[in-house]
């Protein structure tokens, strides 16, 4: 039976991707159905202060309509931050990989790039872009 | 098996590539229970471990030992009502579930279970994919959840969940560079981003004990990644009620507290994928009748139990530590983790390249420990710079008006006068405006009023 089913469906010519799609495809399809199922399953019963958004104490000012929430800066400069480090990892990784194959060159260049890093790294330091207050 | 292992292994990918596509669906449903089993073990084995340190039972009345009670709460979850509050945006709120949820399942697709096995029949490699970038795959989904995160703060149109989304999101992308930073000198050492070769690469020594500053940052910042307590400050009651979940309920909340749980189970496997030796024995078993633990179905074995001392010490830390202020977390990883992880590359690096160019490891370890050394004392003597402060200083408010100085001395009321007028009239009158002299003087006008 196995043999047979073996024999139907020639194994070669898949992409090493397809398992990561048919996860893909699988967790979404249960993400989705729970989602959609929730209303249909549970009960309704209609509240206005239900759909009110959760509040405690002092109503809060301003009110964050959607979209119009306004968040402290910091927060922006912190992303700002984590792109510069994730390019710096995303030219780490390849040099991680085939350091051996570029030798002593590549030990150079990429501590010469790290450095450079290191210098706009301790000019954030110093200008009190890590401190949180 | 020990020629075996020295001898050349076929390759996980080209054997994987071998699957026939009834066996691909069958992993991935395997993987997919095995995630929501372990969601669901994990949430009563946490309940159970915390109660335990607290000195209580825990639950114990759903099933055997309470095994079942994450179950019946899940059940319950789906049979509650399904609440959009009404500023919310309708697709995004109804997405972020689905966005947050995806990824933590997809991340486990590259994970090696264990070696090679006969499933079904067909000599296979127990893992889904081994693709030539399974760590970036790992990274990337890592990524792609905080945008459930945020979506889920942001379409909720609420304060509470906003703010919480907004520390989460930080919080994660903040550990995130130390643990992409921290896998960089096992990729250095393993020089490939597959995980099934990385598991290859340990099985003389773990990474986690050559390279144990690269495992100590990374387990710090799984535990940040995932928002786990100490690192809980998204979800922080006493300040944010829910965090980002606030204004999910029903299966919504119930697919953000599955990814959660899913998320520490794909970092804790990550961990002993990159330096726990993912599924060969520990080194004392590992030569047992001639390697028979490192065979066969003894892998997921391994794998399982390694991944379960980690989620232990999840629970251990949940249970011991209190919640970290935001600003000493975000130090924490800013001003600790990245440079550490930094020198620490830098000096593989260095390591690796004296070695290939014939130098003795004594040579290398006194080079590379003064360059080491140097670079730190360079990082540490940078001061933080001091926020310039004037006692003298008037606050002025965005309306231009000035403000009294905060550290304002409120006047003592003189109450002593205002008991006894015998001993007022004895001293002497107060010539100039001081605070007290006014004091003084309505008190005396008040309780002349009341006369």
């Amino acid at each position: 039976m196995l043999e047979a089913f073996e024999a139907a469906a020639p194994s070669s010519g898949l992409d090493p991707y397809v398992p990561l799609v048919a996860l893909f495809v699988l967790a979404a399809a249960f993400a989705v159905f729970s989602v959609a199922a929730a209303p249909l399953v549970g009960p309704r019963r209609y509240n206005k202060a239900k759909l009110d958004a959760y509040e405690c104490g002092i109503e809060p000012s301003p009110q964050p309509i959607v979209g119009g929430g306004r968040m402290p800066v910091a927060y922006y400069l912190t992303a700002m931050l984590f792109i510069l480090f994730d390019i710096e990892m995303v030219f780490l990784y390849p040099f991680a990989v085939t350091s051996d194959q570029l030798g002593f060159f590549g030990v150079v260049e990429i501590v010469l790039f790290i450095a450079t890093v290191g210098f706009a790294y301790a000019y954030v330091w110093r200008r009190g872009g890590l401190d949180w207050n | 098996m020990i020629a075996h292992a020295s001898a050349p292994r076929p390759d996980t990918a080209q054997l994987l590539a071998g699957d026939p596509f009834w066996l691909i669906v069958v992993k991935t449903l395997g993987i997919f229970v095995l995630l929501v089993v372990m969601t669901l073990f994990m949430i009563w084995f946490e309940r159970r471990v915390v109660a335990r340190m607290q000195h209580r039972p825990g639950p114990n009345r759903v099933g055997p030992a309470g095994l079942l009670q994450s179950l019946a709460d899940g059940l319950k979850l789906a049979f509650k009502e399904d609440i959009r509050p009404v500023l919310a945006d309708k697709w995004v709120f109804f997405l972020a579930p689905v966005i947050s949820c995806v990824p933590a399942f997809l991340a486990f697709a590259v994970m090696p279970l264990g070696g090679e096995v006969d499933l079904f029949g067909v000599h296979t490699a127990l893992q889904l994919a081994d693709l030539p970038v399974g760590v970036l795959v790992v990274l990337a989904c890592s990524s792609v959840g905080v945008y459930g995160i945020v979506l889920s703060g942001w379409s909720s149109g609420s304060p509470y969940p906003l703010l919480g989304a907004l520390r989460s999101a930080a919080q994660v992308i903040s550990y995130e560079i130390a643990m992409g930073l921290s896998i960089v000198a096992v990729i250095l050492s393993a020089h490939s981003l597959s995980t099934a070769e990385i598991v290859n690469a340990q099985q003389d020594f773990w990474y986690g004990i050559v390279l144990i500053p690269s495992f100590l940052i990374y387990l710090v910042s799984m535990v940040g990644e995932t928002n786990r307590a100490p690192f809980d400050l998204a979800e922080a009651e006493s300040e944010l009620v829910g965090g980002f979940h606030t204004e999910y309920s029903s299966l919504k909340f119930a697919l953000f507290f599955l990814a959660e749980y899913i998320n520490m189970v794909t970092v804790s496997a990550f961990a002993t994928t990159l330096f726990l030796g993912g599924w060969h024995a520990p080194f004392f078993l590992s030569e047992v009748g001639g390697g028979v633990l490192n065979s066969g179905w003894f892998g997921p074995l391994w794998f399982i139990a390694k991944m379960m001392v980690l989620l232990f010490a999840f629970v251990w830390l949940r249970g011991t530590l209190p919640r970290m202020r935001y600003d000493q977390f975000m130090k924490l990883g800013w001003k600790v983790l990245v440079p550490v992880s930094l020198v620490w590359i830098v000096l593989v690096v260095c390591v690796r390249a004296l070695q290939a160019g014939g130098q003795t490891t004594l040579n290398v370890s006194i080079i590379v420990g003064i360059v080491v050394l140097a670079i730190l004392v360079l990082v540490m003597i940078i001061p933080d710079r001091k926020p310039a402060s004037d006692p003298n200083r008037v606050m002025v408010t965005g309306s231009g008006y000035p403000l009294p100085p905060l550290d304002l001395k409120v006047p003592k009321a003189p109450k002593r006068q205002r008991r006894s007028p015998v001993a007022q009239a004895a001293e002497p009158e107060p010539t100039a405006l001081t605070p007290s002299g006014v004091a003084a003087s309505t008190s005396k006008e008040a309780s002349d009023g009341g006369v």
